[in-house]
């Protein structure tokens, strides 16, 4: 008896919690809301050092952070949302923790794969995973590509999972594949007949444009917010491309303890400056 | 019918009274935010005006070990308060920095590149001075301009010179290995096309919103960045604290 009333009682507790939540979409929802928000997912060890937890217990409760923000920028109406899972730099970690990462990794896409029962595909989420695929395991990779082709019908959001990720590599790639594409138009048929004069009044040969199509975040507008937890101020290697008009938003809370409110103060403030960002983007 | 009609005028009113009501909320929320914003800043003056007359003494001495380069972004609009961004420098130069990137979005502050140089009698270009360690002395400072032509665009350029090095002078063909970049390649070719100076450790927004307009992208991986309100309210004592703050940073750069 007493446990059907303490059950009653919590879902009483999150049904009053998310109209509440609700109401207070339906009025930020007066104003613009952004389409696409990064978020870079610090403090998950200090978290776990903080209230003397194991390590394993940090990156879960950092899970259960991600699923709640996921849910409620769907809520809002946000259409991309991209996570800084992990960053090539991470690799200098240690072996233990850097195979805890990944065994946590592999359990967010298994249950992506789940067809009917995933979260991902519940509320039409198509994933895509960002980054430099091959510095992971071959099994780590070949169950992201699974993931990717599983959730590809998906239409509702999009979530972008960098991983293997910084800017400095996604600009590396970029340069790289231009290069190779502006060397095979230049052997393939019409090209290879200009002659010199002809090839000079066409420097350059490969446009800005033509980067920015070779970058892994191309398949997604820049973001209109980047939030990094944890209250440090940089970016740390993360999307330096994509955000020249992104409002940058440092939150002081670790990771596993960012909460609505923190999304809602980020929306206000992007709402204040909407205007002012709208004309960099022009701008730029 | 008309009772059918009669139900849909007053759901369509209560539906445009439920709107309005939802903006009056949204306007007194943002209120509330305009409210926290007034008395945020309000201490930020105050703490401020007791950072510059030395009253607390955790920010008198600084120590600058770590603050080897200095960016400042500032918005485009700003940047033609020419005696501002003088201001600015002196301040800095008063400090210590030695180093600091002046940085626009449209080129303003290359423009008055030769009004800055001629009020600031202890400041030389980066260009010009180069390795000159002798610049290095007291409240020398060296400056470095930069706007948005020296981010992306550099980036597009250094894939041309890059193509042109490794692709066209070995006149590859479809058979032949495509050579493969490195980031420390890509990075030479950036600094031979763009901005050469190095990464700054410190970026100093000064406009609206928390955002870098654009900084060259590849020189900003591990740098703070700060927000420091709108150039026209710039004071000591918030530069003195943002400062001290990033002396007090420990970075782990990924580990």
């Amino acid at each position: 008896m007493e446990e059907d009333t303490v059950a009653n009682a919590i879902q009483l507790f999150g049904n009053v919690s998310s109209f509440i939540r609700k109401f207070i979409f339906r009025i930020l929802s007066v104003g613009p809301i952004p389409n696409h928000i990064a978020f870079i997912m610090d403090g998950n060890r200090r978290y776990a050092k903080k209230w003397n937890l194991d390590l394993r217990v940090g990156y879960k409760a950092g899970i259960l952070a991600l699923i709640c923000m996921l849910k409620y920028c769907m809520e809002l109406g946000l259409k991309y949302i991209t996570i800084y899972a992990f960053s090539i730099d991470n690799f200098k970690r240690r072996p233990e923790e850097i195979q805890n990462v990944m065994d946590t990794m592999r359990d967010i896409i298994e249950g992506m794969l789940k067809e009917e029962s995933s979260i991902v595909n519940q509320h039409g989420v198509r994933v895509y995973f960002i980054g430099n695929l091959r510095l992971l395991s071959e099994a780590l990779r070949a169950a992201a590509e699974k993931a990717m082709n599983v959730t590809a019908k998906n239409d509702k959001a999009v979530l972008l999972v960098c991983l293997a990720y910084t800017s400095s590599n996604e600009i590396t790639h970029a340069v790289q594949e231009s290069c190779n594409d502006a060397n095979r138009a230049c052997h393939g048929g019409e090209k290879s007949e200009i002659k010199e004069e002809e090839e000079e009044e066409q420097y350059p040969i490969i446009k800005l444009v033509d980067v920015e199509r070779q970058m892994y975040m191309a398949v997604a507008p820049d973001p209109d917010i980047l939030i990094r937890s944890s209250g440090e101020t940089r970016l740390s290697n993360f999307l330096l491309w994509q955000t020249t008009s992104c409002l940058l938003y440092f939150p002081k809370a670790l990771w596993p303890e960012l909460g609505l409110r923190h999304l809602v103060w980020a929306v206000l403030n992007f709402q204040r400056r909407h205007s002012y960002l709208e004309k960099k983007k022009k701008q730029s | 019918m008309d009772l059918e009609d009669e139900v849909k005028k007053v759901y369509r009113w209560i539906a445009k009274i439920g709107n309005l009501g939802l903006r009056v909320l949204w306007y007194i929320l943002h209120f509330v935010v305009r409210i926290c914003y007034f008395a945020h800043g309000t201490a930020r003056v105050l703490e401020s005006y007791l950072i510059s007359c030395g009253l607390l003494k955790k920010y008198k001495d600084l120590n600058l070990r770590n603050l080897q380069y200095l960016a400042i972004v500032v918005e485009s609009e700003e940047a033609y308060q020419t005696p501002k961004v003088i201001e600015l420098l002196q301040w800095l130069a008063t400090i210590g920095v030695k180093h600091v990137c002046l940085y626009d979005m449209e080129g303003v502050l290359k423009k008055s590149e030769e009004a800055i140089l001629e009020k600031l009698s202890n400041a030389t270009l980066f260009k010009v001075a180069g390795e000159n360690d002798s610049l290095l002395d007291k409240e020398h400072i060296i400056l470095e301009f930069a706007s948005l032509t020296d981010g992306k665009e550099a980036v597009a350029k250094a894939a041309n010179l890059l193509f042109l090095k490794y692709f066209k002078s070995g006149n590859l063909g479809g058979d032949e290995e495509e050579p493969i970049f490195t980031e420390p390649r890509v990075a030479e070719a950036i600094g031979a096309i763009g901005c050469p100076g190095p990464d700054p450790d410190l970026l100093l927004v000064y406009g609206p919103a928390r955002c870098h307009l654009g900084f060259p992208p590849w020189r900003i991986r591990y740098t703070e960045i700060v927000h420091m309100g709108p150039l026209k309210s710039m004071k000591y004592g918030s530069l003195i604290k943002a400062i001290y703050k990033f002396t007090t940073v420990h970075q782990n750069y990924g580990t």
